[in-house]
Order: structure tokens, then sequence, then C-alpha cells
């Protein structure tokens, strides 16, 4: 509260009774946005190793990656390690861009993608390792995006490509969970921002610990059967490029998440069954799939 | 009630207006621009509707669409009344979009629309740059033209929702140097707020703190380095951004000044 209304703590009184009402309101529009930023900027040091939000903690904490294995094994829960601003990467794979064959040269398109294509993960989307995601009714299931997430810890304003990498505190499993769809001309937010639709965790490493996020391995199970494996080496833009031509005319702050692609042919995944990304050197992320209860209606008022 | 965020003398402040400007909470009263006037709210998820003016649309040649057509904007991108806005030297069409923002004030999922307004805890205005010549064709418009440092203003006062009866019936008006460029009214909407609110709330939960800007109506113009753009909706409020070059920022004129 101080935070927001500092002058509220100085004890003038009438000035307090005369902003009660209005205090209470901004109370409930400041709650969310203030509880991620607990999380926002947490890379006042270098990560050491291996940072994760236990549940039952109240911060975050960097531990050796034994003992955080240790704590999934042993069944803790764990919430997304951060909660900036999540910037996805469309058709960064050149298969995918591929796949669209002369189509990115006709209409509604008319020419290849010139600037990186990027789409926004808002705050509803974000969820962590273990999240049951519901399938929206109607929807045959959802494509699993396996996306390696460069969590950035300084920030970066127009950097360069050579230096870009400095920026990155470390690196996150994410899945970009989205409902199947064919038409790139019109941001799809019915398809791309469904909640919980980006599960990421359990846990940031340390950029030291990735040194070359450009070739990394990525596999998808489905109920525990690989169902892809690809690489960020096919990419069009590597990471340190992406950053530059991204913080050429966007700002990228602490605890926000780039996400530098997801490879083509993602596998679709259904209710009731279980989706794990591993990235060797992160980890591996799972979640559950669930069927939207028929019953359920949200938080009408 | 209208509510402000100001940063004034080493803190950030809650501020309502006062006939000789605007007053903190702990009584100081100032003038409009002695303080810093941030963002009216700390935004959530920033939702914008495009073509959503069947003038505008029809101006930019576009037909009605089936669904709104809705993009988001990350947090970042949002600053404040009287804030400088970048006018990239390689631009050749930077336009200013008068917008009614509105703050959503309580999480809501499937809200139908006959209820959507009880969700809605305020208004404020909005000003969202556009630079059409970073347009491309894929998730189209692309952040390089609607997510850009500097080019989203929101301000300069949270109006609360029940001093705003009716939503649909507002005066908008922008004026570029005090002359009038655009002008509409929100009645105009291809799709009105409580259409958007249960649109969106029909497949994602919305949160204290998001914010939907509404579409602009048609008379965007190209702006120049050096213009005073005053976006003003009617009970609202009036903000004001000044348009600056590269060179405020540091960046060393053409060939290299890109993007």
């Amino acid at each position: 509260m101080n935070g927001y209304f500092p002058a509220l703590g100085l004890g003038a009184a009438d000035a307090f009774d005369r902003c009660a009402a209005t205090v209470q309101r901004y109370r409930e529009i400041s709650y969310t946005r203030r509880n991620q930023r607990l999380a926002v900027n947490p890379f006042a040091l270098p990560l050491n190793d291996t940072y994760l939000w236990r549940c039952d903690q109240p911060a975050p904490v960097d531990v050796p990656l034994e003992t955080a294995r240790g704590w999934l094994a042993a069944g803790v829960a764990v919430h997304a390690p951060v909660r900036g601003s999540v910037y996805g990467t469309l058709l960064n794979d050149r298969r995918a861009l591929q796949a669209l064959g002369d189509a990115v040269h006709q209409p509604p398109y008319k020419a290849p993608p010139q600037a990186p294509v990027l789409y926004i993960k808002p705050r509803n989307t974000l969820c962590a390792h273990g999240t049951r995601v519901v399938v929206p009714a109607g929807v045959e299931g959802l494509l699993a995006g396996a996306a390696l997430g460069a969590v950035i810890g300084t920030t970066a304003c127009r950097v360069r490509e050579q230096d870009a990498l400095a920026c990155v505190a470390g690196y996150v499993i994410v899945n970009d969970l989205t409902v199947p769809h064919d038409s790139f001309y019109r941001p799809a937010l019915p398809f791309r921002v469904r909640d919980h639709s980006c599960p990421m965790g359990p846990w940031i490493r340390a950029a030291r610990l990735l040194p070359d996020p450009d070739d990394v391995t990525l596999s998808v199970y489905v109920d525990g059967i690989r169902q892809q494996q690809a690489s960020t080496a096919g990419f069009i833009r590597p990471l340190g490029r992406l950053l530059q031509d991204i913080t050429a005319f966007m700002t990228l702050v602490p605890g926000d998440v780039l996400l530098t692609g997801v490879p083509a042919e993602a596998p679709l995944v259904r209710a009731g069954q279980s989706v794990a990304i591993e990235i060797a050197g992160l980890g591996r992320l799972e979640n559950h799939l669930i069927p939207e209860s028929p019953s359920f209606t949200g938080n009408k008022p | 009630m209208k509510h402000a965020r100001v940063a004034y003398a080493g803190a950030i402040h809650h501020a309502t207006p006062h006939p000789r400007g605007l007053q903190l909470a702990d009584g100081r009263v100032l003038a409009e621009e002695a303080v810093v006037w941030l963002p009216p709210i700390e935004v959530g998820t920033v939702f914008a509707l495009g073509l959503n003016y069947a003038d505008h649309a029809k101006e930019l040649s576009f037909d009605k669409q089936a669904e709104p057509l809705a993009f988001i904007k990350s947090p970042q991108a949002i600053m404040g009344h009287r804030g400088q806005t970048r006018r990239p030297a390689d631009a050749t069409f930077m336009h200013y979009e008068c917008e009614l923002a509105v703050v959503i004030g309580r999480t809501a999922r499937n809200v139908p629309r006959e209820e959507a307004l009880s969700v809605v805890a305020g208004y404020t205005v909005a000003n969202d740059y556009a630079i059409r010549d970073y347009l491309e064709n894929w998730y189209r418009p692309n952040l390089r033209v609607k997510n850009r440092d500097t080019c989203t203003l929101l301000g300069p006062w949270l109006v609360d929702a029940a001093d705003i009866p009716d939503p649909g019936r507002l005066q908008l008006r922008t004026e570029v140097n005090g002359s009038t460029t655009q002008e509409g009214t929100t009645a105009d909407m291809v799709f009105d707020i409580p259409e958007i609110i249960a649109y969106l709330s029909g497949f994602m939960t919305l949160a204290a703190g998001d914010v939907i800007l509404t579409g602009t109506p048609k008379g965007v113009v190209d702006v120049q380095v050096g213009d005073v753009v005053t976006t003003e909706i009617e009970h609202i409020g009036r903000l004001v951004s000044h348009i600056v070059g590269d060179e405020v920022f540091g960046i060393p004129a053409a060939p290299t000044a890109k993007a």
C-alpha cells in the first residue's frame, strides 16, 4: 500500500478520510500487478544456479540443481518462477515458414515477414509446472509449443546483437499452448491467450549454465511418449539478433521472458493427456490437460 | 471522482483535481506542470481494438469485422499525460489515435453483455500512436507498430464508472497544435463496450487493472516532430503528448536511425 500512496503513511488524517474509499478501490486494481512485482525484478545479483519459487515459501530462492530436483521429487509444488511480460516469436523456425510455401507471397500476407513476428502471452496465461490446464470446450486439443524462454535480467533498450546475451539472466522452459489456427494475419487472441496457456518452469537456470541458446534440443512428450524433437539451431534469428531487432523499438525489463520460437509441427495434446517439455540442461516442464467443466462459469459479478 | 497517479518531490502520489491544478492525497496543491503524470493506474493486460469505428475502418479501406479485432500491448508500452513520444526519422506516416480506455475493476470471466459494465472500474483517455510504415500482414497490427516505447499514453485521470452513466455517448476530439483534426462519438463504435467485455471474457479471464482501448474514429493525420497532440474525451479528460525526434533519445541521424 505505502509503495503506491506513500503520502498516506504520513498521518494526514483528513487526507486519509477523503481517500479511504478510493484507496480501497486502488488496492483492488493494483493488487494483481503488485503481486507480480514481487518476482519481476529478482535479478539485482546474477543468478547462481537454479531459481524457483516453492508454493509454500513467500519468495523464490536460488539453489543447487540437486536441491531443486529433490524438492520436486518430494512433491513440492512451485509457482511460475517469474511474472514479467512474456513475448513469443512466431515463425522463427525456418521449417515453419517454409511450410507456408507460396502463401507468404499471397494475400493476406503479400510478403514474407521482415521484422520478427511477435505476440504477447498476457498475465492470465502464466502458470507453473504442474498446473492443470483446461482445454476449452469445442476444441480438439492444444498444440504444445516447446520454447526456450530467455529471462531478461537487465533493462535492454537498443542492444546490439553481439552484446545482447549479457541482458539475459537465465533460461526457462515454456510450453506455449495454442488452439490450432491456420491464419497468422490477425492477432489470434482467442487462440493464443487462453487462461493458463503459458506454463513455465519448473525453474530458471542461470545463463552461464546454457552457454549456447542457439543450439539446444527441445523434446515434447505426450503421456510419456516422445512426439517431437527439435533444435533451436535451425532458427531464422538467433537469440542475440532477436534481442537486437526487438529492443530497437521496445524496451525489455528484468523479469520479461522472450520465447525464441516454437518448432514447426507442434504435437496436439488432448484433455486427459499429460504433456512434458524437456530441454537438455534446463529440465522438464510437465502439465496435465483437463476438459473444461460444463459447470464452469468463471467469476461472474 | 477523478484520480491520477503522479510523481512529485521524490514519491509517487494519488491525486485528485483541484481548481489550481491537482491536489495530492497529503493535501499539497500543485500546478499541472509541477508534477510528472504517470498512467492513472498500474496496468495489467492492455487490450486494444482495431477498426472499431465504421468511419475509420472505411478511411483505411476495411470492411466490418465479424468479431472484434483485438490485440495486446505490454504494460511497459504505457506512459502518462504530457509524455514525449518519439517519431523515428525514417517514418513517413505516424498518427495518433484518440480512444476511450476502459479500466476493469474486478475479475471477470464469461460476463454476459447485460452485466458487462458492472466489472468496469472507470475510464480514462488513451492516445495510441501508430507508425504505418512498419505495418506487416503478420499478426497485424504487429508489435513494431503497436507496442513501441513511448507510443501509448493513458490519462490524465481515471474517472469512476459511476460518474459516467453512458460511456456509449461521449464526444472524442483530437487537436494538433490547437487545430481540431479528429472528431467522433463513442456511439459509433462497431462493437460497444459491453460487447467487447463479453467477447474477451468469453475466452479468457480479465482482472482488475486490465485496460481496454476501444478504438478510434476517423480523422487520423500525420504528426511531426515538435507537434503537441491533445486527445480529449467529454467528461473523461484531456491527454497531451509531445512529438520529439530521435536526437532526444541519442539516436544518431540516418542511415543508422532505423526502427
